[in-house]
């Protein structure tokens, strides 16, 4: 049952209890006790909203970072992580396999302003060896949601 | 019905085609193209698109040139598939060059069925309600439709008793098409078995249309096909219409005999030649790495399911629990209104669009048909639209 929910809530979050109730066919009340729990448990992080800034005409700028960095004794590479995670610029930290180890995904109001975050604050993190920037130019798609056009039904009206 | 007097004189339109009525849901179409913001409830197809990888194998076949006739048959991949696929599913065995034939839907698998088969003056069983084209597909190849009523205290099953009950020396099939359109009843599998049995008694064929059979909620689609004998005796006719969102794509099947299949396949050939190469190719693909696709339909249609039994409850209509398909099918018998006119002042007054159930039979009178194969923003406000319009009409 907490799965079901869980996928409800992923696709809306403004999916109400009752609805959620019924669309699975159980009591309101079931349901509110496993969110509740879900929530407590750090299961449901939190509920927002997938915007389009593109459309709102927003200047923010984003780029993911490639980050190369020496693990440490102890602590592998969960410290360098935290010492970047840390910055609310850093919207996004990834552990990857292949020829980078971190995946940053960071906003900013401009590419400059990206290019000091990289060059004062994530480079000299002690154990980073490396950082190449790839600025985002276009979104199509963002977790599963096309970002322009969405595929409208075609349906006509027929017999059947 | 109806007709012009000088157009009979002059018996321009034949008599076959005269004894068939335009289908019932065709009137109400025309009159909600004239209205604006409807919500429609009224048709009986997903809204989904096809599954991305299915359209972007049939794509990859026309840019490698695919674009001829295939084996009247159906191309041998397809076939093969789907016999492998029909094993699997129902440890059913159907020779890939014999019994199996691709067809443009079950449309023209039901209407091959039934001229293949049929002999001027034999009679055919179905159920009322039913499906718009079975009683169409009988008379147009001569035959004669028999109805057996069904109705909601029965779940809107048919009954073995009812069937033998109207058994004559000129019964030559039994068409059956469950999880049924228009009310959403699955047969259950001790049902069939009695169905099954008199069939086999009374020596008739079973064509079973099973479009439906992967949309079915916390019950198993029992293959008429399957159980113990009656592959021998069995027409079975299913597609990718309903199960793969495919419905523009014009395909679907039939799994019988070699006799009947090879009878079928020589209507075909003449009539058709071959289903769509483009839509054949997009089967496969559907056979192959459909099933994950159709699994998270089905759960999205069963949440919508329930949203409109209950909403439907709600609102004061009777509405028994439809277990397939994408249909409920609710009493308004509590308003006083007839089908047509509930359907045609809720159309006028409220913007909703729903099926009266007289376009597939007279025991559809007193009940609508509403798809729930629509987002559930719009289910939910077209509940509260019928929610209003029987507040207002409701009986004293
Ligand atoms: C019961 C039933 N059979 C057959 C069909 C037609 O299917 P196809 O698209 O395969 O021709 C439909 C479509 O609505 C249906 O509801």
């Amino acid at each position: 049952m907490l799965k079901k929910i869980l996928k409800i809530l992923e696709d809306d979050a403004r999916a109400t209890p009752e609805r959620i109730a019924t669309m699975l066919g159980t009591s309101e009340d079931e349901v509110t006790a496993i969110i509740k729990k879900a929530e407590a448990e750090g299961k449901i992080l939190k509920y927002k909203t997938l915007i389009n800034w593109d459309k709102v005409n927003d200047e923010h700028v984003w780029a993911l970072i490639e980050v190369q960095v020496s693990p440490q004794r102890d602590t592998g590479y969960d410290a360098i992580a935290e010492k970047i995670y840390r910055f609310p610029q850093a919207r996004s930290v990834y552990l990857m396999s292949g020829t980078y180890d971190l995946a940053v995904l960071v906003m900013g109001k401009s590419m400059h302003e990206i290019a000091d975050f990289v060059g004062q604050k994530l480079s000299p993190i002690e154990g980073v060896r490396a950082a190449s920037t790839h600025f985002i130019m276009r979104r199509y798609k963002e977790d599963g949601e096309i970002m322009n056009g969405k595929e409208e039904i075609k349906r006509q009206p027929v017999i059947l | 019905m109806k007709q012009d007097k000088e157009e009979k004189d002059n018996n321009i339109v034949s008599q076959r085609a005269s004894r068939i009525s335009p289908s019932g849901i065709r009137k109400f179409f025309d009159l909600l193209g004239s209205i604006e913001g409807v919500i429609s409830l009224g048709v009986g197809e997903p809204d989904y698109t096809t599954p991305w990888h299915i359209r972007e194998a049939a794509i990859y076949s026309i840019e490698n040139g695919f674009t001829m006739y295939t084996s009247n048959s159906g191309i041998p991949e397809l076939r093969q598939e789907l016999s492998r696929y029909i094993q699997k599913r129902y440890e059913l065995e159907y020779d890939w060059k014999t019994e199996l034939l691709i067809t443009v839907g079950v449309s023209e698998a039901l209407d091959l069925a039934m001229r293949a088969v049929i002999d001027p003056g034999d009679e055919v069983i179905m159920s009322d309600p039913c499906y718009v084209a079975y009683e169409p597909s009988v008379i147009l190849s001569g035959g004669v439709p028999v109805k057996v009523p069904t109705s909601e205290e029965n779940a809107f099953e048919l009954d073995a008793r009812d069937i033998e009950a109207k058994i004559t020396n000129k019964t030559k099939a039994i068409l059956m098409g469950y999880p049924s359109n228009p009310t959403g009843a699955v047969m259950p599998w001790e049902k069939l078995v009695k169905i099954a049995d008199v069939a086999c008694r009374h020596n008739l064929l079973m064509i079973v249309d099973e479009i439906y059979s992967h949309l079915v909620y916390g019950i198993e689609h029992t293959c008429m096909a399957a159980l113990p004998g009656m592959k021998e005796c069995t027409v079975l006719l299913s597609g990718f219409s309903k199960s793969y969102a495919m419905t523009g794509w014009r395909i679907g099947y039939a799994a019988a005999n070699k006799e009947i299949i090879a009878a079928m396949t020589k209507i075909h050939q003449y009539t058709i030649m071959c289903a769509p190469t483009m839509a054949q190719i997009a089967a496969i693909e559907a056979l192959k790495s459909g099933e994950d696709s159709v699994t998270e339909m089905v759960e999205d249609y069963n949440h919508r399911r329930l949203v409109m039994v209950k909403g439907l409850r709600n609102i004061g209509l009777s509405c028994f629990e439809p277990k397939g398909a994408f249909y409920a099918f609710p009493s308004i018998k509590s308003t006083g209104m007839k089908s047509e006119e509930f359907a045609e002042r809720l159309l006028i007054e409220e913007k909703v669009a729903v099926v009266p159930g007289t376009a597939f039979g007279k025991c559809g009178e007193g009940y609508i048909r509403c798809c729930y194969a629509t987002s559930l923003k719009e289910i939910e406000e077209a509940l509260e639209r019928m929610k209003w319009f029987v507040e207002r009409h409701r009986k004293a």
